[in-house]
């Protein structure tokens, strides 16, 4: 079956069985790898995309839900004052979780360009992170944050 | 320095050719055998030789971990790339240094102590001589042999080493693809695998239809003894077939185990190997205290389950794996396989977080199967999140009873450590195998567990020797080789049950005595400086003073350890509120790991430490069923989450930049699981001797 949405920007059309998970299309038939396998379990948050600016588990959405919508990956962040408040606190050590990570982050700055600890904790709570960086990760987003609210969007 | 004090890395590979080379676009290419890990370590590692060639940062490229073209560093582990990597990289930089200077003042017909190097660029006496390492190097024999006798360069003048400097992986990992599981190679077949629920299992039956119809697409089984994987061009469909599998799967000769063999307990009394370290008894005379701690089953569970690739063309295969150690992993398969490890070549492909020996090896070994009996397509072999839980070598559980002789003031005069445990390290150069090899037509035997020698640092018994000034101190270790389940190496090993048991023991004996636990650990440091040095910072730095008599529902505790007993010192302060469950609510740390390579990368890992450490301490625990583990997913088996972090974690370097450089990827656990449990058991005025900290286990202690 044919489909057809948009990722970052760009109309996309896959012919696939519509029931196949949204992100093994986005790795495999679009190769955008920033979205990953974690747990196809709706779990971790390793996969996790924008769906019309809505953070959803990739893993765990049929393609064929997604037909005429925006979807968005972490390779459309590039530029993003997350990208550079991530870099400012070396937030991450394996780094295998924060491109889901990102994603929810996005979200919530869209929503709440000025977060509180408590809100950026809870954004995030859907996450996991085995390597023990969710302080750093924390700090980074209260960065982002403050980098957006001095208008330094690049 | 003799040759025979040369770093194992640079006496297995001592010709700085194969460490390093000068490209003609001005790098300078560098090949190390350890490999990344998410600790940082390749940051660390340029930052050593850019300091030593004096080349800017910028200018280093790195390979890392490749049967073909780098050079042998065994494996990833310990704490020892900074160590063992980082001291070989120092002398090959020196040596490299000292050649190409040697060349040139002969050229330049003047004395090598007049030429400097800025930059990459040599200057003599000052003035630019338009001559750098990339103009000088085609003249020099990088091959001839290092010997370690060309001396580094002073610390003193160290501009690169000592500066954080940011993780080069980084950019890639928050942008896009990165990792191994993101390699896309022509002739991909995705491979899942159907596993054998433990050795000796039989495949009775197999309903291949039924796994087909699941599948909904075009899907091979492979079945080759009882190795079975389930390929298909499309992933998805290869994955449903996986998913579907084990309930269309009938085995036979399947292990039973039973719910106390999860527990700690479970393995005292069970056969064992025994054997007895430290002073010899018998115990001296005195007040005798006794208590008995445990940790359960605890998994690496890697936020990205195993992947590998493997090809085998024109009778060479070519594996791409997360492996900590790129050649063990070709020896293992060459031996499982039964080839010369020449027509073999492992790459090293970064995955997420390992913390240790977890199922990177075992996919590599499913990966190169498959591509052998299926030739001329690269096969790539994911995990499922469910077989990485199920199938991972886990950190074994431990009981560790301690049994202390006091002085007349309450201080220890001889202590005892008995301890009880599955094996630490299973890798397949230690009596381990892969698991697939398990599962093929002519089995591997019957693993041979055995744990490290006190000389790597010990398995079971790592760090269960108390650093403090105690007159005797012995180990009595019974490693149990019929643990229910395989285990194997994760971070710390036997030291994070070892130093949450031996510090918890010191609370409970410095509140016997009266005294401070703080003031009753530095009075068993003379003569300890570091020991003491970190303690009293981290005291210092989490205000120890206001610390009140707790009992209210508010702790504070304290945990320290020397990993391995000869690494990095670390002291931990954990600050506690418990009312139904633990909330962690500020964490203090202060670190000597002697000289600092990259010292924002060295706080990342201390905090890494710290927040994994808090999650096995309050959350984390394998359970079993019939047949095998039953925690699979991260609701049974639920790890720290961003609301449970708290809201201050703080760490200090100590300088020692006379000290060697150490690592510090372990040092925090066991002081970290120690100081939760002291600040728990100052919180609630009752100790409670058993990890994990979960609700259940507060709320048995509150009801008493
Ligand atoms: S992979 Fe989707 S939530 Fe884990
Ligand atoms: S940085 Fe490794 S899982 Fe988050």
């Amino acid at each position: 079956m044919r489909i057809d949405f948009t990722v970052n920007g760009t109309a996309a059309q896959v012919a696939v069985d519509p029931t196949t998970p949204l992100l093994d299309v986005l790795r495999n038939e679009l190769d955008l790898k920033g979205a990953r396998y974690g747990c196809g379990l709706e779990q971790c948050g390793a996969c996790m995309v924008l769906v019309d600016n809505e953070p959803v588990f990739a893993c765990g959405r049929e393609v064929g839900t997604i037909a005429g919508r925006h979807v968005a990956t972490v390779e459309s962040l590039a530029g993003h004052p997350l990208h550079q408040a991530f870099l400012d606190e070396q937030a991450g050590q394996c780094g295998y979780c924060l491109a889901g990570i990102l994603i929810s982050a996005k979200a919530l700055l869209d929503r709440t360009p000025s977060p509180t600890r408590a809100e950026v904790v809870a954004a995030l709570d859907k996450h996991l992170c085995r390597c023990g960086t969710q302080y750093r990760i924390i700090r980074a987003v209260e960065r982002a944050a403050a980098l957006l609210a001095h208008g330094e969007v690049r | 320095m003799s040759a025979t004090t040369l770093p194992a890395s640079l006496a297995t590979t001592p010709s700085p050719a194969k460490w390093l080379r000068f490209d003609p676009d001005r790098t300078v290419h560098l090949s190390v055998g350890k490999v990344e890990i998410g600790q940082g370590i390749m940051t660390a590692l340029a930052q050593i030789a850019a300091e030593e060639l004096d080349v800017p940062l910028d200018t280093i490229r790195l390979l890392a971990g490749d049967t073909d073209l780098a050079p042998d560093e065994g494996s990833t582990t310990s704490s020892l790339s900074i160590e063992v990597g980082g001291a070989s990289l120092r002398l090959v930089g020196a040596e490299v240094r000292a050649r190409m200077i040697a060349r040139l003042a002969q050229r330049l017909n003047c004395a090598p102590a007049d030429i400097t190097v800025a930059d990459g660029a040599f200057l003599r006496a000052g003035v630019p001589t338009g001559q750098d390492y990339w103009s000088v190097a085609p003249e020099v024999d990088l091959v001839r042999p290092a010997d370690g006798a060309t001396a580094p360069k002073p610390i003193a003048e160290y501009r690169l080493v000592g500066r954080s400097a940011p993780r080069r992986d980084l950019p890639a990992k928050i942008s896009g693809a990165a990792f191994i599981q993101d390699l896309v190679r022509p002739d991909l077949l995705h491979a899942r695998m159907l596993r054998q629920p433990f050795r000796g299992a039989r495949l009775a039956a197999l309903d291949e239809a039924a796994i087909r119809r699941a599948a909904g697409g075009e899907l091979r089984i492979l079945r080759h003894g009882n190795f079975v994987a389930l390929l298909s061009a499309n992933e998805t469909v290869a994955h449903r077939a996986a998913a579907a599998a084990p309930t269309h799967a009938q085995w036979e000769n399947v292990r039973r185990l039973t719910p106390a063999q999860q527990e700690a307990a479970w393995l005292v009394g069970q056969p064992s190997d025994d054997r007895e370290i430290g002073d010899p008894g018998p115990a001296a005379a005195g007040t005798v205290v006794e208590a008995r701690y445990s940790r359960p089953y605890i998994a690496h569970a890697s936020i990205g389950p195993s992947c590998a690739l493997a090809e085998n063309r024109d009778g060479h295969l070519s594996v791409w794996s997360h492996t900590q150690g790129v050649y063990p992993l070709r020896a293992a398969l060459a031996r499982v396989l039964d080839r010369r490890p020449e027509t073999i070549s492992v790459h090293h492909a970064q995955g997420a977080g390992c913390y240790g020996h977890n199922g990177a090896d075992d996919a590599a070994l499913d990966a190169a199967v498959v591509a052998t009996l299926v030739p001329d397509r690269c096969i790539r072999v994911q995990w499922r999140r469910e077989e990485e839980f199920g199938f991972e070598p886990l950190g074994s559980a431990m009981a560790i009873s301690l049994r202390a002789v006091l002085d007349p003031a309450g201080k220890p005069i001889d202590w005892t450590a008995e301890i009880w445990s599955g094996s630490h390290v299973q890798r397949p150069a230690m009596g381990g195998n892969l698991l697939g090899h398990e599962a093929l037509p002519v089995p591997a035997p019957d693993p041979r567990p055995t744990d490290p020698s006190e000389a790597a640092g010990g398995g079971g018994t790592r760090n269960a020797i108390p650093h403090y000034a105690i007159a005797a101190r012995r180990v009595l270790h019974h490693l149990v080789p019929g643990a229910p389940v395989r285990t194997s190496a994760l971070r710390g090993l036997g030291a994070v049950a070892n130093v949450f048991a031996l510090e918890s023991f010191m609370d409970e004996l410095a509140a016997r005595a009266g005294v401070d636990p703080v003031t009753y650990r530095l009075s068993l440091l003379d003569g300890r400086p570091r020991a003491a040095g970190v303690i009293a910072r981290a005291a210092t730095m989490a205000g120890w003073v206001r610390r009140g008599p707790g009992g209210d529902g508010h702790g504070w505790g304290i945990g320290f350890a020397q990993y391995k007993n000869r690494s990095a010192y670390a002291a931990v302060v954990a600050e506690v509120e418990v009312e139904r469950e633990v909330r962690l609510r500020r964490v203090w740390c202060a670190a000597d790991a002697g000289l600092v390579v990259n010292p924002d990368g060295m706080r990342n890992q201390l905090e890494g430490g710290i927040l994994q450490a808090a999650s096995f301490t309050l959350k984390e625990q394998i359970t079993f069923g019939e047949t095998g583990v039953s925690s699979l997913d991260w609701e049974t088996y639920p790890i720290l989450r961003f609301s449970e972090v708290p809201e201050e974690i703080a760490c200090d370097l100590i300088d020692a930049p006379e000290e060697r450089a150490l690592g510090v990827g372990e040092c925090t656990l066991g002081p970290t699981a120690a100081a939760i449990g002291n600040a728990v058991a100052h919180a609630l005025g009752v100790r409670i001797r058993d990890m994990p900290f979960t609700r259940e286990r507060i709320a048995a202690v509150l009801l008493g």
